[in-house]
């Protein structure tokens, strides 16, 4: 058991997938010598050596083509998009032909890659370095997107994802990759793409967040049991898509209320989607309207007032009291 | 400080067997008289399939597709010159091609008639045969991961070879792939079919340089453009990248200047922007004529073969025809089968309201 960062933790998946399987390659903008930016594959090319860790060109389209490529021949690439505001350049080749070449040919041919995209706001960073666009990235068919909240599920969603046969999009929370650190076991372990996980159950109101907001969501939850002593039942949402429709609306059919909070833009976000899917599986178990607490849908501001327009503790705190209340 | 000239770049053209059938004895590729009527063959069957499925196409018995005559030598002498283990990585316009290296017309029917059945390698077709790719400029990058992935794997002497038209050499990705290919100094083989039109924009507003095949010079690759009704031509500039490929000394620019005859796909009208004297000019230059009287001048090739061929090639596609016609019974949730390698309830829950869906449709009658 180490006491991990999320950085650590994605590292030390990456790692241990590396040393395990040789078609496992890493490939991207300074992801070799320099370990990445952010030093999320630190170390590697010492380890691998420089053709299973790539420094790649500048281009983010050739990153995700090449990958494609190179994972339809064996290999299981794990590229990065260093910002999620530069990974749009990716979805071309994402959509059409990463999600499609296992549909396309009835599943002769398929795409085992893993996108890296660093995402969301609250490190005081330039334009284009601080947007959550997982929505986006969600809406196409044959691609997964995962999004760990912390350490532990960084590492097992990292694995997972790696070991999956599909393309997915894994979304890292920069926010949370120093904020804090978990014991994270020796052996390594995986989760189900797919499933959300419930971290903390309870009656009187569902709540769901995923990345970033999971930290800001379970900091609310605690004030809210410490004032009043409310049973709240927590959802870490982990895969986007496709959307875990099961966890979310047993847990709606319990409790009876829903709260989702939302770092990205409210309007066709994942929390509109949840909100569909409780309407078509678990409307008649509502007892208060959901309630969104979402980034708005402004351009994403520099970072001299990202903190205002971040949903924060206290926002999401009012938001579910609102829904307890109700 | 005056300006000093740090390099100057020279930009090479190919041909050996031109427009009258003359052939250039001393740059003549050493194919052996089998390998020279097989390579002809193989054109003649593009090119008879290629016309029956544009019928097919006219009586409304498969979609829109676009047709390849007039390109026979730049697909076809590409694909002889390759080998069973090389990648291919198409666009939409390599019909040649995927005949050469086992597709069935059978197959390509299916696809054109809008069932992802028409992309599975089944049968003799080379398990390596990336399927069609309609977005332009696209699939090179993928050849460039191909080959990547087949040096790290221990097959260094494997080449991928990708396909475009001239159009897609003013999109992004084409210059994103030669110049990972050529930073990774892997063996990709670009074929760029420059048939003079991209649908209606011609070459000469596509790019201001003055050859494509240059543009590889920037990428500090060799490229060099062939004359892509020359079967022979393309045949020597492939086989010779090829094997620059697998000797490791990386990637390499083919410029193919051929034309389409045709129209773009069959629902395009090239009439609304070219003239028929342009395409009489190039009908004048038709691969398949050449490379016949080269045949014959040799006399290994007849009138009599050639009516054998006809004859044989007639009944070949009146069978696959109707094989294809035969065919029936496609999965309607097939799509449900294929959009994830593992089952997911939010996907079966759908599915299930597709079947039902589609039962009643059928009720309705």
């Amino acid at each position: 058991m180490a006491k991990l960062n999320m950085v650590q933790a994605i590292n030390l998946a990456l790692d241990e997938m590396m040393a395990e399987d040789p078609s496992v390659v890493v490939l991207g903008e300074d992801v070799g010598v320099d370990g990445g930016v952010f030093r999320v594959t630190e170390g590697l090319i010492e380890k691998y050596g420089e053709a299973r860790v790539i420094d790649t060109p500048l281009a983010e389209s050739a990153i995700i083509g090449t990958a494609i490529g190179m994972a339809l021949a064996g290999l299981k690439p794990v590229g990065e998009m260093q910002f999620c505001g530069f990974s749009y350049i990716m979805i071309p080749q994402l959509e059409g032909h990463g999600s499609r070449y296992r549909s396309r040919t009835h599943g002769q041919f398929h795409v085992p890659l893993v996108m890296r995209v660093p995402y969301g706001g609250g490190v005081r960073a330039l334009e284009h370095h601080s947007e959550s666009r997982e929505a986006s990235l969600g809406h196409f068919p044959g691609v997964k997107v995962v999004i760990p909240s912390g350490p532990r599920n960084a590492r097992s969603l990292m694995r997972a994802a790696i070991l999956d046969p599909d393309p997915v999009v894994y979304m890292e929370p920069k926010r949370s990759y120093r904020a804090f650190k978990e014991d994270v076991p020796e052996t390594p372990e995986t989760v189900e793409i797919g499933k959300a996980q419930v971290i903390q159950e309870g009656t009187d109101v569902t709540v769901i967040a995923w990345g970033a907001m999971m930290h800001t969501t379970k900091k609310a939850v605690e004030e809210i049991r410490q004032a009043r002593g409310a049973s709240i039942e927590l959802i870490d949402l982990l895969t986007i898509s496709p959307l875990d429709t099961e966890t979310i609306c047993a847990s709606v059919r319990k409790t009876g209320r829903l709260a989702v909070v939302q770092e990205a833009p409210l309007s066709f976000g994942p929390a509109s989607e949840i909100i569909a899917t409780v309407n078509d599986h678990a409307l008649m178990h509502l007892e208060a309207p959901v309630k969104r607490v979402c980034g708005y849908d402004v351009v994403t501001p520099y970072f001299g007032r990202e903190n205002l327009y971040m949903p924060t503790v206290g926002r999401a705190r009012r938001g579910i009291e609102e829904v307890l209340d109700f | 400080m005056p300006m000093k000239e740090l390099d100057t770049f020279r930009v090479s053209y190919l041909s050996i067997l031109d427009e009258d059938a003359n052939v250039d004895k001393e740059l003549e590729p050493k194919l052996k008289k089998p390998e020279l009527i097989e390579l002809y063959r193989q054109m003649v069957w593009a090119r008879r399939t290629d016309e029956r499925m544009l019928k097919l196409q006219r009586q409304g018995r498969i979609g829109t597709f676009g047709p390849s005559t007039g390109q026979e030598a730049a697909q076809c002498a590409v694909a002889f010159a390759m080998r069973k283990q090389d990648w291919f990585a198409g666009a939409f316009r390599e019909h040649g091609v995927r005949l050469l290296r086992g597709e069935s017309l059978t197959r390509q029917l299916v696809y054109y008639n809008g069932q992802e059945e028409g992309n599975i390698n089944d049968g003799d077709a080379n398990p390596r045969n990336l399927p069609i790719s309609v977005i332009v400029g696209a699939q090179p990058l993928h050849a460039v991961g191909l080959a990547y992935a087949m040096r790290l794997q221990g097959e260094p002497e494997t080449c991928a070879v990708t396909f475009m038209g001239d159009g897609a050499t003013s999109e992004g990705d084409f210059h994103e792939a030669m110049n990972f290919a050529a930073v990774w100094n892997l063996p990709v083989l670009f074929v760029v079919q420059n048939n003079q039109w991209a649908i209606s924009v011609p070459r000469s507003k596509q790019t201001k340089s003055a050859t494509i095949a240059q543009k590889a010079i920037a990428y500090g690759m060799p490229g060099v453009q062939v004359d892509g009704n020359d079967a022979l031509a393309v045949y020597a500039a492939a086989s010779e990248a090829l094997d620059r490929g697998r000797r490791g000394e990386g990637p390499t620019l083919i410029e193919a200047v051929t034309y389409r005859l045709m129209m773009h796909t069959t629902a395009d009208d090239q009439y609304k922007y070219r003239t028929k004297e342009e395409e009489e000019l190039w009908w004048r230059r038709d691969p398949l004529v050449r490379f016949r009287a080269y045949l014959e001048a040799k006399k290994i090739w007849s009138e009599k073969d050639q009516e054998a061929l006809e004859e044989e090639y007639k009944v070949e596609i009146e069978k696959q025809v109707k094989a294809f016609e035969g065919m029936s019974g496609w999965k309607p949730d097939a799509p449900f089968d294929h959009v994830f390698g593992t089952k997911h309830e939010r996907i079966e829950a759908q599915r299930r309201e597709f079947l039902a869906e589609i039962a009643k449709e059928a009720d309705r009658g």
